[in-house]
């Protein structure tokens, strides 16, 4: 077995492990009903954490994506409520600005030579900035086309619903996997994250990559704000705080590693499925408080890094004595 | 000795002026701004009121500016404040005596501190990934402490800390003044500011000397973790009260950020506290303005954003040799003329 | 060998960076179908001459000329469409990435939009295998020894190059199993017509496979010759030169030997870094370490100050066993080490002068135990003055200095510490003759100060200069040592060439 692949099947043993422990002490959390809800409870978390995949494979970080669904949030009320701009052309132009904001942050980093968590910190305060500028109320968004879309699931026995923003999830998730694994552009990510002077000289673009990962990570930052949108039908500014901390987790919990190069987009969906799952155990259980995620999350975290680590000095050590310092 | 307080002060004339200027906006949206008076044996004003305010950012600054200067870096510092608010609001409203309380914040902030540094010296973590861990965790901690819930005191003893004062001045500029003192000192009467720069400039080079640099990212994260607790401490005086969700909350970033508006490099080296303090002056500075003004407070982030942008345009203007460049062009254009 | 016209011709080459000539009216061509060696110390231009040749510096003079052609390489993308493929030292692949991906990155197959990675891998095991590779091409290439990579960077460099082969030392860290595995390949691909450059240190190497050899030596060609008629000792002397008789007048100084070797290592070693090896110093005497780069010079000295740690062997000063685990504890004992990379473990380069000489001491001294500034100043302006280190101001940052004077600005560091065993390696690299001069000078003077010293160095003129004893080292082994009227620079030549007792490599 490839010790590469052994976080992702770590955090799939862990996820399943704790399902189980779930479902051993309440039976109800096996339904169809908190399957579906897992899926769309977390749409917006899962999307942001495709596009902060890429960003941690890639090496760099993007602190501005709690912001940016923020900000996506209130630019989508402000323009649907009080301008009457259908929602569609709502979501264009929210997506476009949320792109170019990724795509500018990619090219300062790139160019400048600055790290990625200075610049997307910038990021973060201008986006959350852009929200209070616009309004500092909450908006609420009353649309038929939000009706209808919020309204359009697929019926899963047992009570369950999967959603429409569920579903978009999950497109999302096979769209990123297939990105990675089966595009040039996926691959030149890697090849970054794993070392950009080897990739320099190997012919990868990574001035155009780099820009380019930032921008899909503003893409899916504004999708998830969309989709955030959508879950509580409101815009406000003081939204998704922290959020980034949560596809950070997502991420690494799923087996990427931070220092990026390696890792899966499928393990982050496990990764942000195991957060659901505590979240969801949390509520059954209703004497635990919320804050025990954080510190599982936390927990997990510690293990996951340092699982990585001990993998790392192991496979160091194993190269040497094969090839040699 | 003259000539070298000269070239400080000249090395310090970009933050000195935009101090002034932002002053001097303030001035002109509230013309009050300057004016200080004594009331109830204490000093008021919107000059005091940065100051007051600005202390915990100020000391969070002082401990961020040893770990930024090694070549690091702590996101966990506004965790930690929760952590150690949270511990001292129970353990106040449980009925320990104020110096017990206060003592066992700071050892958490400490311990805090020297788990961070032990994953960075030891285990060879990025410090960002290593910080990381804290930063998630630590918010669940300080919550766990809290039961979820505001926890509020009424201590005198301890909301002394937070809106006190002494001699006329509040509390919490003494203490930030205090610990700026006794930190700059500490650093420049001792060897640890010359080794710190070192490790941070050149660590390989710095362990080839017969440094003992895992020791000494062991102490700097300690006391970073020991300031944030301090910062904690006095927010929780001040607010007489512990809400682990929003204590400390982004204040990791504001203190990165006075870090680099001070002029230490995010790629460690040359360090001076005082301008780190300064630095967390100045955001104050912008804070309150923005307030005076009439602002919401959030515009803030904006202008925070915007002064990011400004200094990393400069930094790399610079180390591009720009200003070099511009100061020759000068001279040969005044040649001409 | 063969008198095929040329591949590839750099003519007359000429390169600079900020006033330093890197490379100075050098030619070297490469014919289809031959391996043409290219040796020289580090910092003789070998380097540079590779970056000019695909693309990635622009020459200052001279002509590139493919087939005759003169052509401007753009960059590595564009020597690359021109058939010049490169191998780099550091392997330059990606290690997190799978076999396949590696042979095929930027170039992918596509279908429907799509990387076809079947064909993708399919066509990776079919190059593969004309290397007798039969790899995982899915798995992670970081599963493969150093060997398999450097032999998936080659296919890779031919497959998309295919003309010339530019291998800069691909065997630096291959044992001579996987180095017999390497030139068979190579072999087969000179067969196949097509150019080769070799960069490398080994010469037996040299002899085994390469038809041409050229020497470059401080920027400059020092000579170019068929393998088949340059006598091995030859070789040597082309490679280290004899740039000093002039520089110095120093005659070799007769010293006695010490009474008492306090300094004592046994069987010290560390597997894949250095051999077993035993090595005695006493006050008063200067041991010269000779060897071409690569042959464990450095290794040694890593690890008798404890850079390394030693798997074997056992360390003794005065008799009382030793241990050396750090360097902090090699300067606890009173060593000091002049490292061989100045600007990544030798200056803090953002710190000033006076700091730099300060600072082992201040290590030494604790952290509460401060060097006042004043004793700081004093202690930076005696050596200032005693080595003559050139600067306006001793406040100024290290970096801006010359290499002479950062050089001296170490061996001030450690002098501060009244060190009792100095450990110098390549000490005068990189720096003007002056400077070299009275480096050497310091050696001598030091030694009659009493202080043990090691010195390791390229040159060989220098090392006869201020020797007792000489150590000689080929392919990681300690192999002899020579010392009174023995040491000689014919008799360090001759050792350093001597053919290894057996087979070959």
């Amino acid at each position: 077995m490839s010790t590469r692949l052994l976080p992702f099947y770590a955090t799939l043993l862990i996820c399943a492990l704790a399902y189980a422990a779930c479902v051993f002490q309440f039976p109800a959390m096996l339904s169809f009903r908190v399957a579906g809800n897992l899926l769309t409870d977390n749409a917006f978390l899962g999307i942001a954490a495709v596009g902060m995949t890429f960003v941690i494979l890639s090496g760099g970080i993007d602190l501005s994506v709690g912001s940016v669904i923020a900000f996506t949030g209130v630019l989508l009320a402000v323009l649907i409520t009080h301008y009457g701009v259908h929602p569609l052309i709502a979501f264009a132009i929210a997506l476009s600005i949320t792109t170019v904001f990724g795509a500018s942050m990619g090219a300062i980093i790139h160019y400048l030579e600055v790290p990625a968590f200075i610049v997307t910190l910038a990021g973060m305060f201008l986006a959350r900035g852009m929200c209070f500028v616009m309004t500092t109320d909450s908006i609420p968004i009353d649309h038929q086309f939000y009706t209808a879309l919020q309204g359009l699931f697929y019926r899963l026995p047992g009570g369950g619903r999967l959603t429409f923003i569920g579903c978009l999830m999950i497109i999302v998730f096979v769209a990123g996997i297939l990105m990675a694994h089966f595009s040039k552009f996926g691959s030149y990510i890697y090849a970054v994250g794993g070392n950009r002077t080897s990739a320099e000289l190997m012919g990868v673009p990574v001035a155009r990559t780099t820009i380019g990962i930032y921008a899909m990570s503003g893409f899916l930052s504004g999708l998830a704000g969309i989709v955030f949108s959508l879950y509580t039908s409101a815009g406000y500014s003081l939204a998704a705080v922290g959020v980034e901390l949560d596809t950070i987790a997502a991420v690494v919990i799923g087996g990427t590693l931070l220092t990026g190069g390696v890792g899966y987009v499928a393990g982050t969906f496990i990764g942000v499925i195991i957060q659901g799952i505590i979240q969801t155990y949390i509520v059954f259980d209703g004497t635990l408080s919320s804050w025990w995620t954080k510190i599982v999350v936390g927990v997990l975290l510690f293990s996951f890094i340092a699982m990585q680590r001990i993998l790392v000095f192991l496979s160091s050590k194993r190269t040497t004595a094969i090839g040699g310092g | 000795m003259n000539r070298l307080s000269k070239a400080a002060l000249t090395k310090a004339a970009p933050q000195l002026l935009s101090l002034a200027l932002i002053l001097f906006l303030n001035y002109l949206a509230f013309p009050g701004f300057f004016e200080i008076r004594l009331q109830d044996g204490r000093l008021f004003g919107s000059l005091i009121d940065v100051l007051n305010r600005g202390a915990p950012v100020i000391i969070l600054a002082i401990g961020m500016t040893t770990v930024i200067a090694s070549r690091g870096v702590d996101l966990s510092v506004g965790a930690v404040m929760a952590v150690s608010g949270a511990l001292a609001a129970t353990m106040t409203v449980a009925g320990y005596p104020v110096p017990v309380v206060i003592l066992a914040a700071l050892g958490t902030g400490l311990l805090c501190g020297l788990w961070n540094g032990i994953l960075v010296a030891y285990f060879d973590l990025q410090p960002i990934v290593a910080t990381l861990i804290l930063m998630v965790a630590g918010r669940g901690i300080a919550q766990l402490i809290t039961e979820g819930s505001i926890v509020t005191f009424n201590e005198p003893g301890l909301i002394f800390f937070g809106t006190g004062s002494f001699a006329g001045i509040p509390m919490p500029i003494l203490i930030a003044a205090f610990l700026l003192f006794v930190a700059i000192t500490v650093v420049r009467r001792t060897a640890l500011g010359l080794l710190i720069e070192s490790i941070g400039i050149n660590r390989s080079a710095s362990s080839y000397a017969g440094l003992n640099s895992k020791l000494l990212l062991l102490v700097i994260y300690s006391f970073c973790g020991f300031c944030a607790a301090l910062a904690g401490i006095i927010i929780a005086a001040d607010i007489r009260g512990a809400d682990a969700n929003n204590a400390g909350l982004w204040l990791e970033l504001d203190a990165i950020l006075a870090v680099v508006i001070g002029g230490t490099s995010l790629f460690g080296g040359r360090f001076s506290i005082l301008m780190s303090a300064l630095g967390a002056i100045i955001i104050q500075a912008m804070n309150t303005g923005i307030l005076l003004s009439g602002f919401p407070p959030e515009y803030n982030l904006i202008l925070k954003a915007l002064v990011i942008i400004v200094i990393l345009l400069a930094q790399s203007f610079s180390s591009l040799g720009g200003w070099a460049f511009l100061k020759a062009e000068f001279r040969s254009k005044g040649a001409k003329r | 060998m063969t008198d095929n016209p040329s591949l590839l011709a750099a003519e007359h080459i000429g390169k600079s960076f900020i006033g330093m000539k890197a490379l100075d009216d050098v030619s070297f061509d490469v014919r289809a179908g031959e391996i043409h060696a290219l040796l020289g110390e580090n910092g003789a231009g070998k380097s540079t001459l590779i970056k000019v040749l695909t693309g990635v510096y622009r020459p200052d003079a001279g002509v590139i000329k493919l087939d005759g052609q003169a052509v401007n390489v753009r960059d590595t993308q564009h020597a690359q469409k021109l058939g010049i493929g490169t191998v780099y030292q550091e392997v330059n692949l990606l290690p997190n990435m799978s076999v396949a991906d590696n042979l095929f990155i930027g170039r992918q197959p596509m279908r429907f939009g799509f990387t076809d990675r079947r064909l993708m891998e399919k066509r990776s095991r079919e190059i593969l295998a004309q290397y007798d590779l039969d790899l995982d091409v899915t798995s992670d290439l970081s599963r493969y020894s150093v060997a398999v990579q450097q032999l998936v960077a080659i296919a890779r460099a031919v497959d998309m190059s295919g003309r010339i082969l530019i291998l800069d030392e691909p065997t630096a860290s291959l044992d001579s199993h996987e180095t017999e595995i390497l030139f068979a390949i190579l072999r087969q691909l000179k067969a196949r017509g097509l150019g080769i450059v070799f960069i490398t240190h080994f010469l037996d190497q040299v002899y085994e496979i390469c038809d041409r050899v050229t020497v470059l030596r401080n920027g400059k060609l020092a000579g170019s010759a068929t393998t088949e008629v340059l006598p091995k000792i030859e070789l040597v002397s082309l490679m280290l030169g004899r740039t000093l008789a002039v520089a110095t007048h120093n005659v070799r100084r007769a010293r006695p030997a010490p009474k008492v070797r306090q300094f004592s290592f046994k069987g010290l070693g560390r597997s894949r870094s250095i051999a077993p090896f035993d090595l005695d110093i006493g006050q008063g005497e200067v041991i010269g370490m000779a060897g071409l780069l690569g042959s464990g010079r450095t290794e040694t000295a890593r690890l008798l100050f404890g850079i390394d740690a030693a798997d074997k062997g056992q360390a003794s000063i005065e008799g009382k066993p030793v241990h050396i685990r750090t360097p902090r504890e090699a300067v606890a004992l009173g060593f000091g080490l002049c490292p061989e990379d100045r600007k990544s473990d030798g200056i803090i380069g953002d710190l000033s002068v006076r700091e730099n000489i300060s600072l082992a001491l201040q290590a030494q001294r604790g952290w509460f135990n401060r060097l006042s500034r004043r004793e700081q100043i004093a202690l930076a302006d005696k050596f200032v003055r005693a080595l003559d280190i050139r600067t306006t101001d001793i406040e100024k940052p290290v970096k801006l200095l010359s290499g002479g004077n950062q050089q001296k600005v170490i061996l001030a560091r450690w002098l501060a510490t009244s060190p009792r065993f100095l450990i110098l390696d390549e000490p005068t690299r990189g720096i003007d003759v002056g400077a070299h001069a009275e480096i050497i000078a310091l050696i001598n003077q030091l030694c009659d100060d009493g202080m043990a010293l090691l010195v390791i160095s390229s040159e060989i003129d220098e090392i006869v200069a201020y020797s007792t004893r000489v150590v000689v080292l080929r392919d990681r082994v300690h192999r002899g040592e020579l010392s009174g009227d023995d040491i000689t620079t014919s008799n360090i030549m001759q050792m350093i060439a001597a053919d290894p007792e057996g087979a070959t490599a």
